[in-house]
């Protein structure tokens, strides 16, 4: 049901998230934020299980800030994206695994941009442009289309465009606002909510 | 009297001592000397070696410098035994680290780590401390070459030289008079390692098998950990006894004919 959107290129890195929070088939919310700022150069844009997607960013957030305060500097990109995957695949072999799946945006001054894909069984791969929910099935041949390393911001706020109206368009499912969080050298901040209606005119 | 606050590591004595941990450090100030030097491109560990009988069967290349981890190596000077627990330990923490985040233990959080574990056996549980001080040479992301020291009483700082074990003041004052700071490379760290320690080793002459000599150096974004081979320790060793021979001539008289 939901959908998350990333692409990293050479000097940043841009997450699209839908908005929707739905319980069965009744429709809660639709400005919902589903992403989680873990530091000021790490972003996760996380969907699942709804009380699980909270919990595991939050217990994740908590450690990279403690990790931060015991010495000094933070978590590499690469790092956290390991501790992450490494808490992910140990609570899959617990009583209670966490149900989710997401987005990993990262920057450092010594990697660059990179961007995890990670879903709930605890697999990683580090890629250039991923989705998750079924609204990436229709995105990742867009994506696969227009992508380049060079791409401006501008550009790549476009392409996640496309790949909404591609969602709004063919998903069965009611998906009508996506917010966009770009990281970069500067740090997170936000783009305009792609809205349906903002798409159609 | 006397035996009343040292049996137990955990009392204190009525002037604020601890003496089982005083003692530890004592019996590193008999052990064969460590030293280590920072250089601007490496850096270099030294060790004496004691154990030298013709007899002894060569199992051991290295007797007291160890690889801990990709980027780090350390050479001990106390109880070679308490030494072989505390290593294991290091090595333990450093995959621990590595397992969980994909990346090598930072050099100061590895010493840190061990530190603790030496920090609570001054204080818990009737246990003595270990007999043993470290040097670290280690390189990482954050600070790059780092050289740490740690003794039994679990404290550890950072250094750009220094020297453990026997003899360890006087080798600390001469690196203090002949360390150049910002300047050294690391021949230059290799000579004055072995310009240090035959001055502070009990033996008249510096032999090849009285020394172990180790780098840790970067290339190509990799860290290399070489425990020098005997060959090039012997060269070495020959380049300071022609150095210091030239000095001698240098600094003698004219003869008058």
């Amino acid at each position: 049901m939901e959908c998350v959107l990333g692409i990293a290129c050479n000097d940043f890195v841009i997450l699209a998230s839908d908005m929707t929070n739905a319980h069965s088939i009744l429709v809660n919310k639709q400005d919902e934020d589903k992403m989680f700022k873990l530091s000021d150069r790490l972003l996760m844009a996380v969907t699942g299980e709804s009380g699980d997607t909270t919990q595991f960013a939050e217990y994740i957030e908590k450690n990279i800030q403690l990790y931060k305060m015991r010495n000094g500097y933070e978590l590499s990109p690469p790092a956290a994206a390991n501790f992450t995957r490494r808490n992910l695949a140990d609570s899959l072999r617990s009583r209670s695994p966490y149900m989710v799946n997401f987005l990993l945006a990262g920057y450092s001054e010594r990697t660059g941009p990179e961007l995890y894909w990670m879903d709930y069984l605890a697999s990683m791969i580090k890629t250039p442009f991923a989705t998750h929910g079924y609204g990436g099935m229709f995105s990742i041949g867009i994506m696969d289309r227009y992508y380049r390393p060079d791409l401006t911001e501008q550009e790549a706020y476009e392409i996640l465009k496309k790949c909404v109206a591609e969602i709004q368009k063919r998903l069965i499912i009611n998906l009508p606002n996506f917010q966009v969080k770009v990281l970069d050298k500067d740090g997170i901040h936000a783009l305009g909510v792609i809205k349906s209606q903002n798409l159609t005119a | 009297m006397a035996r009343r606050y040292d049996t137990r590591t955990t009392i204190f004595s009525p002037e604020g001592r601890l003496y089982q941990v005083e003692y530890a450090m004592e019996a590193i100030g008999h052990a064969g000397t460590c030293l280590g030097i920072l250089a601007s491109d490496g850096i270099v560990l030294a060790a004496e070696r004691r154990n030298t009988n013709k007899l002894l069967d060569e199992v051991f290349f290295s007797e007291k410098i160890y690889q801990l981890n990709a980027d780090m190596v350390c050479s001990v000077a106390g109880i070679t035994s308490d030494a072989n627990v505390l290593t294991n330990e290091l090595r333990l923490i450093s995959q621990r680290y590595l397992l969980q985040y994909g990346e090598s233990i930072p050099c100061e959080q590895l010493v840190s780590w061990l530190c603790d574990v030496k920090q609570a056996y001054t204080q818990y549980g009737g246990k003595r401390p270990f007999g043993v001080s470290l040097l670290y040479a280690g390189w990482d992301h954050q600070y790059g070459f780092q050289l740490y020291q740690s003794d039994p009483s679990g404290n550890y700082g950072g250094w750009k030289a220094t020297c453990i074990g026997n003899n360890s003041a006087a080798a600390v004052s001469m690196l203090k008079q002949e360390y150049k700071e910002g300047e050294t490379n690391l021949d230059d760290a290799l000579a004055l390692a072995i310009r240090v320690m035959s001055k502070t080793m009990d033996a008249t002459k510096l032999t090849p098998d009285k020394l172990e000599l180790a780098t840790l150096t970067r290339h190509d974004n990799k860290t290399f950990i070489k425990v020098l081979p005997v060959a090039q320790v012997k060269t070495l060793i020959a380049d300071h006894e022609k150095k210091e021979a030239a000095e001698a001539a240098k600094s003698k008289p004219p003869t008058t004919s």
